[in-house]
């Protein structure tokens, strides 16, 4: 008996690390490794077939700083990054707001924003590549009926940037409208009622009710865009076509820092270079999650 | 009171459109000729040709299509099963159970979630070429048989489903903590299993970055397939648009049928981060 119960005490103290050792351990081979190890590739000359050439300290970053097509790559993504984030947050806080009145079939109503959601991302890239190809897309179509003339839009920086934003908005808009109405449901509707007793407009009660109270909701929202948004790869690689996707456009036009990354390691086969892309891009994403946070919190809240 | 106001649904509507039109252009579009595609007005229904490019995707010798439709499925079920799992038990071990340590590895489970772990891709190339993975099912399946989300999303749900009490009161009966497990609290957490199963299969079936630079040329997943469909030299535009079709249609179908829990999911999981 006594044998018994010592048994049951320590099954009892080992259990719960049992229970979470199999997250921690796959995890730290698969995610935490990789990612801490990327550094330690990016201070060496790395070749995808031949391995490890030797320490060369800091020479891929200083490489890097003076790598015109980086920075190319880099100023696309901030673009592509902003072009969509902005209108996307704005949209999602509108829909979250629609979605929020009284509705009759609310479900089917969600359900409907939701949908692009659930479309894979290859698959986004695909069907927008035609909707927006320049001599039988049904975009140009639209367009030359109002007598616009045919947009290359795989050809030019600012139009490619805005079909990949249009694309990244599309798949992302109603996802985050449906987190910033679960926020908005924690509202209580007397806030709404007082408001409107005191006269306040609709437009009012959005900027000076709804707005604030979604803060923190708004905050959590723009860090996972931020981080989505920076490594931007599918899209982009399929709305161009052929077998030089990767590199964006003929001009790199809307080629972006992952497709850079994933062009060094695989078609340059540099390891070594391509590892510093990969860190730097790591601390690019934190830098703009931080800018991000500093800038919703400006946003005043309700007293 | 419902809401009357028809400016709303008004633009509710476009919403929908908006949202719906793409999927709508890609079944349109996936049903004619490449003729028909190329002409100008682009055709706005649904044509006759529908039949025969699925089959032309199935018999394209280049991409395996078939064959990449089952192993998305293969590796999806498998990482869905397996996360469901070890969130389950992970879940469980923070919500209800007293160990040292717990709230540090809690805050890192979250952190995990902040972290773009995808960037370590070159390291993982090398680890998976190293254990002779590389191009396989397994390269693409190991790395996420867990998730961090997933073992956040069962504490939470434990929290609130699993009394102390109940925990107790197994332990006085003499139950060991698996066995607690297993018989209590793994049929309490089955709502919750079931909205993070969707979400993982979702996410699994519809992966693109790692898979399609690790996946050999035997093995492709459906987006690897579609993205080798789309960048062929000959542009076929109504073969990639019926492979783009099929590899979203079990997706939308999985939608319809749990969408009120999918949303559920969705919704829960932004309000507890």
């Amino acid at each position: 008996m006594r044998i018994r119960d010592r048994f049951a005490k320590t099954e009892a103290r080992v259990a719960p690390y049992a229970f979470v050792s199999p997250f921690f351990i796959i995890f730290a081979i698969f995610g935490l490794f990789p990612l801490v190890y990327t550094a330690w590739v990016s201070m060496h000359d790395w070749s995808l077939l031949a391995g490890n050439q030797g320490y060369v300290g800091f020479a891929n970053y200083r490489e890097l700083m003076q790598d015109s097509d980086f920075w190319r790559a880099l100023t696309n993504t901030v673009g592509i990054f902003l072009l969509a984030t902005i209108p996307q947050l704005i949209l999602a806080t509108v829909l979250a707001q629609v979605l929020n009145a009284r509705l009759r079939a609310k479900t089917f109503w969600r359900m409907g924003v939701l949908l692009p959601n659930v479309t894979s991302v290859a698959a986004v890239g695909i069907i927008f590549g035609l909707i927006f190809s320049r001599d039988y897309g049904i975009v140009n179509w639209g367009l030359g009926l109002v007598g616009v003339d045919p947009i290359d839009w795989q050809g030019h920086r600012w139009s490619s940037w805005f079909a990949i934003s249009v694309m990244v908005d599309w798949r992302w808009t109603g996802y985050n409208a449906l987190i910033l109405l679960a926020s908005l449901q924690s509202v209580p509707k007397e806030l709404y009622e007082a408001a409107r007793i005191d006269g306040a407009s609709a437009w009012r009660q959005f900027w000076s009710i709804t707005v604030p109270m979604l803060r923190p909701t708004l905050i959590f929202v723009s860090i996972v865009a931020t981080i989505g948004g920076i490594q931007l790869f599918t899209e982009p690689l399929l709305f161009g076509s052929g077998v030089n996707a990767i590199s964006g456009g003929n001009s790199g036009q809307y080629q972006t820092v992952a497709m850079y990354l994933v062009q060094q390691a695989f078609t340059g086969q540099r390891f070594g270079y391509a590892s510093t892309v990969a860190w730097v891009l790591f601390l690019i994403i934190a830098v703009f999650a931080v800018i991000n946070v500093a800038l919703l919190r400006r946003i005043k809240s309700v007293d | 009171m419902k809401t009357k106001n028809p400016l709303l649904y008004v633009g509710l509507i476009a919403t929908l459109i908006f949202s719906a039109g793409p999927i709508y252009f890609m079944l349109v579009m996936a049903s004619r000729t490449n003729n028909e595609i190329v002409s100008l007005p682009p055709p706005f229904w649904v044509g006759g040709n529908l039949s025969s490019n699925v089959n032309r995707v199935f018999d394209n010798p280049d991409v395996l299509f078939g064959q990449a439709l089952l192993n998305s499925l293969i590796v999806a079920v498998v990482a869905t099963v397996c996360v469901v799992v070890t969130s389950s038990l992970a879940g469980f071990a923070f919500a209800n159970l007293k160990f040292r340590g717990r709230n540090a590895m809690l805050l890192f489970v979250i952190g995990t979630m902040m972290v773009p772990v995808q960037l370590g891709l070159i390291p993982l190339y090398m680890l998976m070429t190293k254990l002779g993975l590389n191009g396989g099912l397994e390269s693409v399946t190991l790395p996420f048989i867990v998730a961090g989300f997933g073992v956040f999303m069962m504490r939470q749900f434990a929290e609130q489903a699993i009394p102390d009490e109940m925990i107790e009161a197994a332990r006085v009966d003499g139950a060991s903590t698996f066995r607690i497990f297993f018989s209590i609290v793994f049929p309490a957490l089955r709502p919750a299993a079931a909205v993070l199963g969707l979400l993982t299969f979702m996410e699994r079936w519809n992966d693109f970055l790692w898979p399609f630079l690790t996946l050999d040329a035997e093995h492709p997943t459906v987006q690897v397939a579609l993205s080798r469909l789309s960048s062929g030299y000959y542009s076929d535009q109504s073969l990639i648009m019926a492979g783009t079709l099929i590899g979203t249609l079990p997706l939308v179908v999985v939608f319809i049928v749990f969408g009120r829990q999918i949303i559920g999911g969705i919704m829960e999981g932004g309000l507890k981060a």
